[in-house]
């Protein structure tokens, strides 16, 4: 049990990291990608999904602005 | 010609930032508990990391159609490049201190000191275990790097050869100092490099969507492989906005 905690602990810090909401960003953005495909979006869909995926970073990174210390 | 050593250069710089990172965990564990146990442990995680990237390659390539390798390698990629990209900016903002290997390697060799226990099996577990993790764990990202900045560039042999010598060099120069590298301009690379991995990181995670789509062929950027171009100067751009929110915001 021990082991599987650490190797499922060792992994998510591996691809979470210490901020979960870029992971949540990405995910959400390429989930939204995903959807606008199969209901027939165009080429015009990855220049707007690099302006979402970079929207949703500058979001999950300025939250934080309140509360991380100077 | 040119591609060949831009892709060269990118993938060193990549790595060596990675190999620096492990070289100083290893580096602590053998000057504070044992250099056969840390050494094996970095051994271990070397084959470790031989057997998932042989396993983990043929099933990708085995199994997977080209988009669902795009998105998923791309995927990583990105949320990778991010992390990295939001820890230089707030280096930058002055919100987090820059990263320093001298007090790194002196919070190592302070946690190595304070861990206690006996060797068992003539090991000193505690600097092994923690040496395997630090080597796979960079080691799995250095995979992922080779993968990507190779497939993009189409000359994988080249990409991993890059990453091959800056494993030779670091560990030389660690070898040859007897110390954590700390004049290695590791904060600028490591944006840089946080820039390049969101940009491939996008470029790929996009292209890939089109996994889910009947017949499953990979989404085409405008301007086709020059569009990561772009995505390099939108993510600088991005960046840079953000440390001005920042820097306004403290004042």
């Amino acid at each position: 049990m021990r082991f599987v905690r650490a190797f499922l602990r060792f992994w998510y810090d591996f691809v979470i990291g210490d901020d979960w909401k870029i992971a949540a960003a990405v995910v959400t953005v390429l989930l939204v990608g995903a959807v606008a495909l199969l209901a027939g979006a165009g080429a015009v869909l990855p220049p707007l999904l690099a302006l979402g995926l970079g929207a949703a970073f500058t979001v999950a990174v300025l939250v934080d602005t309140r509360s991380t210390p100077r | 010609m040119g591609a060949v050593w831009g892709l060269a250069l990118a993938t060193f710089a990549a790595a060596a930032v990675e190999v620096v990172e492990a070289l100083t965990v290893v580096l602590a564990m053998g000057v504070t508990r044992s250099w056969r146990s840390a050494l094996l442990g970095s051994a271990t995680a070397l084959l470790a990391l031989a057997a998932f990237t042989a396993a983990a390659g043929y099933a990708l390539a085995t199994w997977l159609p080209r988009s669902a390798l795009q998105l998923g390698v791309g995927t990583l990629l990105l949320i990778f490049g991010l992390q990295w990209l939001r820890k230089a900016i707030l280096r930058s903002a002055g919100r987090r201190p820059m990263r320093d290997e001298e007090a790194a390697y002196r919070r190592q060799t302070e946690a190595a000191r304070a861990a206690g226990g006996a060797p068992h099996l003539g090991l000193d577990w505690f600097s092994f275990v923690v040496s395997l993790k630090a080597v796979f764990l960079e080691g799995v990202e250095i995979v992922f790097i080779v993968i990507t900045f190779g497939l993009n560039a189409g000359d994988v042999p080249v990409a991993a050869g890059a990453a091959l010598a800056a494993v030779v060099v670091v560990a030389g120069a660690g070898a040859l100092v007897r110390g954590p590298l700390t004049r290695v301009p590791e904060n600028t690379l490591k944006y840089g490099v946080g820039l390049m991995l969101a940009s491939f990181g996008t470029f790929w995670a996009v292209e890939g969507l089109g996994t889910v789509r009947p017949g499953g062929q990979s989404l085409a950027w405008p301007g086709g492989d020059a569009a990561v171009l772009a995505l390099l100067a939108g993510w600088f751009l991005f960046s840079r906005a953000i440390v001005a929110r920042y820097r306004a915001v403290s004042r």
